[in-house]
């Protein structure tokens, strides 16, 4: 059954034909179903970025890309992928510039062709989502503070209702409760209302606690895929190729090595019931 | 792939060539010799006189013919268009004739002068830039005009200026890709819809690239100040200019070329 996402052979090269030319991606092939949570990781230049601007419909590229059901070979499927498809993009708040954060997070909506009453129904649930208050509704998006304008503008993307939602960093440089707050809005969006979500993160415990799935990329290739239990379970090769792996999965694999019998582990509540057991055992 | 990546008029192009071994000094002041050259000459043996040390640079800059011709194309209107009012309004022997537009023979060849000059012109300057660093270009420029600091000419200011202009070029081209990404992603391409809707997009794109730019600004002249920059007092550079023979012939064989290139028109 193909995914909502399906990516044949896809090739990205940039600056071809000059003495600059490099490939940011080669051969990847992969599919995401419909409602999962797929966590992008790997090392920087690995080509994550790119791939997911790739499935946003944003930059052209050789190999067969479909996403919800569009051949993203044509340019016009690629130029209407908007309505279906939201990209949050690192540091997202740089894209602010209409005169308040209403008028901001109305500006995709209303591109949709969407009437007034709707446009607004959604921009006040899109703030309420991200928890800004009524307050700032009418203020210009460059008075907010650093964390409020990344909450706009990631409800910016939010009031088109995308089906699809591609997520670069989201959170990269707010503080912890910002963050989780975040990253729980996303959750929700996908276990609720089956919003399929492709994470990229460097955030290990992340992926490790929320992700369905995990794609591993290196210098432009697949390395790795599968479960994040089965990803982290190869804590050597990923260390080989600069990635770290989450804490309960470190812990896994030194505890093994010093002979004690705990299986292969990710997440915090996950060590805490090994480590109780083990403790258990002992007395 | 990227909106900006065919702007070739200029960038840098990596490479050792003689060209791109030769002292950056001596290749600024090559380039108004040149100039000069390419503004006096008249008549065939001046062109042919001016054209050949830019045919020359051209071949042994070692960069490939095709992005010297990316390079022009964007400028093909403006010739054509000048190529154009000079045949067509110029007075002298009808050439061709159609209804009140009539292209005279002596307007052609003027037109044809006119862009057989500016090609040359771009290049030249095309080549310069294309095979010297932003880097070495404004460190060149600024000891050209160190004894112009006399009369107060802020020589270091200047060049300082040039040198953080054209470092954010890519910065600022890096940035407007990416918001035109974000914009066009929320249903607002400039490339895309009616007139309107163009305009309203170009202003999405334009007002975070403004604020981008001034928070950079910001930021930088922070950090410059927080490493104690006090302009050129007491600054040294890692890089010593030396001109070598080659520079002296090339400006030699320049000034030569000149002289002949003007007495030839004025004789």
């Amino acid at each position: 059954m193909p995914g909502i996402i399906d990516i044949k052979n896809l090739y990205v090269s940039y600056a071809p034909g000059t003495p600059i030319q490099r490939h940011a991606l080669r051969g990847i092939s992969m599919a995401v179903e419909k409602g999962e949570y797929r966590a992008i990781i790997g090392p920087q230049g690995s080509g994550k970025s790119t791939l997911l601007q790739v499935m946003a419909g944003l930059i052209e590229a050789e190999g067969r890309v479909s996403v919800c059901g569009k051949d993203l070979r044509h340019k016009k499927n690629r130029d209407g992928l908007w309505r279906q498809v939201g990209i949050i993009f690192q540091y997202p708040e740089r894209q602010l510039f209409e005169d308040t954060v209403f008028n901001d997070i109305a500006y995709g909506p209303r591109n949709m062709g969407l009437s007034e009453d709707e446009v607004r129904r959604r921009v006040k649930a899109a703030l309420e989502a991200v928890n800004l208050d009524e307050e700032v509704y009418c203020l210009s998006p460059f008075k907010l503070s650093g964390g409020q304008k990344r909450r706009a503008a990631i409800a910016g993307i939010l009031a088109m209702e995308p089906e699809v939602l591609l997520l670069d960093e989201p959170t990269a440089g707010l503080d912890p409760r910002g963050k989780r707050q975040l990253m729980d809005l996303f959750s929700n969006l996908c276990r609720k209302k089956q919003v399929t979500l492709v994470l990229v993160t460097h955030d290990m415990e992340e992926v490790a606690h929320r992700a369905d799935t995990v794609t591993v990329l290196y210098r432009g290739r697949i390395a790795m895929g599968g479960t994040p239990k089965e990803i982290f379970a190869r804590c050597k090769e990923l260390e080989s190729i600069g990635l770290f792996v989450p804490f309960a999965a470190q812990l896994a694999t030194s505890l093994q090595a010093k002979g004690l019998p705990v299986r292969n582990m990710t997440t915090l509540p996950e060590a805490e019931q090994e480590v109780a057991r083990l403790l258990k055992g002992r007395a | 792939m990227s909106l900006f990546s065919n702007i070739t008029l200029g960038q840098y192009y990596p490479g050792a060539s003689l060209l791109h071994r030769m002292d950056p000094r001596a290749k600024i002041l090559a380039l108004p010799l040149v100039m000069i050259m390419v503004l006096l000459a008249d008549g065939t043996a001046g062109f042919i006189m001016s054209g050949i040390p830019v045919l020359l640079a051209l071949l042994l800059a070692g960069i490939p013919p095709g992005t010297y011709w990316r390079g022009l194309k964007p400028l093909w209107a403006i010739l054509l268009i000048g190529l154009a009012i000079q045949s067509l309004t110029y007075p002298g022997e009808k050439l061709w004739q159609w209804g009140m537009l009539s292209v005279s023979r002596e307007g052609f060849i003027l037109g044809m002068k006119l862009s057989y000059r500016l090609s040359l012109l771009i290049l030249s300057t095309m080549l310069l830039t294309m095979t010297t660093t932003p880097m070495n270009l404004t460190a060149a420029l600024e000891k050209l005009l160190q004894p112009l600091k006399k009369f107060g000419v802020p020589a270091h200011e200047l060049a300082m200026m040039m040198t953080i202009a054209l470092r954010f070029v890519p910065t600022l081209l890096e940035e407007a890709e990416a918001v035109m990404k974000a914009q066009q992603a929320r249903g607002g391409s400039v490339s895309t819809g009616n007139l309107n809707q163009r305009l309203r997009a170009s202003v999405a794109l334009l007002v975070p690239l403004l604020a981008g730019s001034i928070r950079r600004a910001d930021e930088l002249a922070m950090a410059m100040e927080a490493r104690g920059y006090r302009g050129d007092t007491g600054r040294t550079r890692l890089k010593q200019f030396k001109y070598r023979p080659v520079d002296i012939i090339v400006l030699t064989v320049l000034i030569a070329l000149t002289i002949v290139v003007a007495a030839d028109r004025w004789a």
